[in-house]
């Protein structure tokens, strides 16, 4: 499959998502937040990073950049869209994603390396993993708190779209302690912590991202 | 020419860590009785034209889809150091 990975102005983590892309199996194929069509791929994954600056909100003004319409229209028929970081950020501004993401409660930007719980393995970007793996992978974030309302929080609980929950310590306030979500109809996902670096053993934590890169191998010959 | 102001504050349930280090800071200072502190933005909109209904609604959905995020933050308009009245949101 095809896999774009766009770079705004201020994206970090890029590079390292197309890599995890090839990992995976996949072709990666580069977008351009400037660009008015998604080149024919398959599916999108926004990197982490601090797009625009991180100016008036994460992810705000990306949201409103030219690729972001056609990501938007895409995701609305079925596309695989993966939010990483400050791609997560991006996907909850545009609407596509239910909640938000602020300043962590303790103020401080945290990087570590952090052991989640895969709760819904049914997604194009989890089903390699076994519902309720635990796996550890790097977070880096300074504005990572997952936030929205009780009903809101209380529906995505009830409808399994939390995809990845912290275990252990949880490192920066997220409500319910809630990594990762995806939306009603499962092809879009929003994950704070970052799969893409750790992909191979010679330089990450481990290999336990992985599988976010190969589902989407599996799930076209399944 | 007219002014418009835009103040956006964080929904009160919504956790706002920059208060909180604004008011970790305070007595440090010296200074004290301040209870809570909520940090906001304030955006200065210098406009072309007249203040019509219509340019109100317009600054209204700016501040709404732009200047603010409605999951997390309430704002409010001015006009010229006036108040204004929400419109009222159309279902």
């Amino acid at each position: 499959m095809k896999v774009g990975v766009v770079t705004f102005p201020g994206s970090l983590d890029d590079v390292d998502a197309q890599r995890a892309v090839r990992f995976g199996g996949n072709e990666a194929v580069a977008l351009w937040h400037g660009d008015h069509d998604l080149r024919a791929v398959d599916a999108v994954v926004l990197p982490g990073g601090f797009s625009y600056g991180d100016y008036l909100r994460c992810g705000a003004i990306s949201r409103f950049s030219p690729v972001m319409t056609e990501v938007v229209e895409a995701a609305g028929r079925g596309m695989p869209v993966l939010g990483i970081c400050n791609g997560f950020q991006i996907l909850c501004e545009s609407h596509l994603l239910p909640g938000a993401l602020i300043r962590n409660d303790h103020r401080k930007f945290v990087c570590r390396d952090q052991r989640l719980r895969i709760e819904n393995n049914r997604t194009p970007w989890t089903s390699s993993y076994a519902e309720g793996v635990e796996i550890t992978i790097p977070l880096k974030n300074g504005e990572g708190g997952f936030v929205a309302d009780a009903e809101t929080l209380d529906r995505i609980e009830g409808e399994g779209q939390v995809v990845a929950r912290y275990l252990e310590d949880n490192p920066n306030g997220s409500m319910r302690d809630i990594a990762g979500i995806t939306n009603e109809r499962g092809n879009v996902v929003g994950l704070m912590p970052h799969p893409e670096h750790a992909t191979e053993a010679l330089t990450g934590s481990g290999t336990d991202g992985l599988g976010f890169f190969t589902s989407l191998v599996e799930r076209a010959f399944a | 020419m007219p002014k418009v102001v835009v103040d956006v504050m964080p929904k009160p349930e919504i956790l706002d860590p920059q208060g909180k280090a604004v008011l970790g800071a305070l007595p440090r200072l010296g200074f004290s009785g301040v209870t809570d502190v909520r940090q906001g933005k304030r955006f200065e909109l210098e406009l072309s034209g007249e203040v019509t209904d219509d340019v109100l609604e317009q600054i209204r959905q700016m501040a709404e889809t732009l200047l603010s995020n409605p999951v997390i933050e309430n704002f409010a308009i001015s006009v010229d150091g006036a108040r204004v009245e929400q419109p009222e949101r159309t279902a």
